[in-house]
């Protein structure tokens, strides 16, 4: 019983991409990410040196699913964005449907204008996000090639 | 949360490894970072405690291989077993797709197995999964100390639909990959089901 999962097409992958370029342009950002609620990068844009993305996205994730679950104990539904002051570097995340927003900034930007950028590029997101949704569904009905995967590839991929 | 990404040909699914303190999950992790290839592994995260209990969780991704063109890619975490972090183990959960059980096969820590296994069946049901529905392995650690309980005793007790079961050594790797590629065969198996 593995909930629906998630494809994302090539189309809708540059769609995003296009948006985080955007954001990250538009908010004088270091680089942005889109990330999965449960910690999967989705894309990014900008100068991620050499930072290793996917445990940034895991720990992302999980900071978020920590702060939200201390939201609900003070009575709080959730805490829609989330932000890191450093002295040189600053991480704001926000929550978009079930994913989330990460934008690391430095001196070259001010959190007011992150916010203010991010906020418009959330609508975008969204937008795609919810296609993303729709086609994940009809794909599984549709029957896609994974469904013809055979046993020997699975039992190949673990000899 | 399967995700499968056609711009980066990338299948990524979530498995955990769940059970009670100090029962081996975080050597089981550690044991297959130690032992993949640099290129098939990213970083191993660990939010432990001074005492190197966890925390929060650890977390390393692994590569497989590929099918069809796709690099299937797993996400490994550990919950932490000690029953006051609870909270924690709830937020692991979100978006699981497959289960490694890790039991501690000594005798005084099987109420420590029942209950965390409980514990289990309940916070899953709270996120909307089903224990019965879900990929699931049983392992059976630490079958090298010599207080444990029997095989068939600890099946009958903790077994709950005839998943796999695995004895184990985590601390020196015996076992270990044979829990992860039993679990990591049935997530792609049920894949393909769904998909
Ligand atoms: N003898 C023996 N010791 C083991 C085995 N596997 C793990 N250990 C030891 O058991 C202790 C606890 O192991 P961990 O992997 O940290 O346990 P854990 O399940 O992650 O514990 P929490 O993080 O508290 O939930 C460590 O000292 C390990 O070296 C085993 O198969 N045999
Ligand atoms: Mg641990």
């Amino acid at each position: 019983m593995i909930k629906t999962p998630i494809i994302i097409s090539e189309q809708h992958y540059q769609k995003i991409k296009h948006l985080l370029a955007r954001l990250c342009v538009e908010s004088a950002a270091r680089v942005v990410f889109l990330i999965d609620r449960d910690g999967q990068p989705i894309a990014f844009h900008g100068d991620i040196g050499n930072m290793d993305t996917t445990s940034f996205a895991s720990l992302a994730a999980g900071n978020v699913a920590a702060t939200s679950s201390m939201a609900k104990l003070i009575g709080e539904e959730a805490f829609p964005s989330v932000v890191h002051e450093g002295e040189q570097e600053s991480i704001y995340i926000c929550v978009i449907g079930r994913t989330l927003l990460v934008v690391v900034f430095d001196q070259r930007s001010t959190l007011g204008l992150v916010k203010l950028r991010s906020k418009r590029a959330s609508h975008e997101i969204m937008a795609v996000l919810e296609e993303i949704a729709r086609e994940s569904q009809k794909s599984q009905e549709e029957n896609s090639f994974f469904a013809e995967i055979t046993d020997e590839e699975i039992d190949s991929l673990f000899s | 949360m399967t995700f499968i990404n056609y711009a980066s040909r990338e299948i990524n699914c979530k498995i955990v490894y769940y059970g009670p303190g100090l029962g081996g999950k975080t050597t089981n992790l550690q044991y297959i970072y130690d032992s993949t290839a640099p290129q098939a592994k990213g970083k191993l995260i660990s939010l432990a405690t001074e005492t190197d209990r966890t925390l929060f969780f650890d977390f390393m991704p692994l590569d497989f291989g590929t099918i069809r063109g796709f690099k299937t890619r797993f996400h490994l975490y550990t919950v932490p077993g000690q029953v006051y972090y609870d909270a924690s183990r709830k937020l692991i959960l979100k978006g699981v797709d497959g289960i490694v059980f890790v039991a501690d096969s000594q005798e005084e820590r099987m109420d420590a197995n029942i209950e965390s296994l409980c514990n289990l069946e309940e916070n899953l049901k709270e996120q909307g999964y089903d224990l019965m529905k879900i990929p699931y392995v049983l392992q059976l650690n630490k079958r090298d100390l010599p207080n444990i309980v029997p095989v068939e005793e600890m099946k009958a007790e903790l077994q709950r639909k005839g998943e796999p079961v695995f004895e184990a050594v985590a601390s020196e790797g015996i076992g270990v990959f044979e829990t992860l590629k039993a679990v990591a065969k049935q997530v792609l198996t049920e894949l393909r089901k769904s998909g």
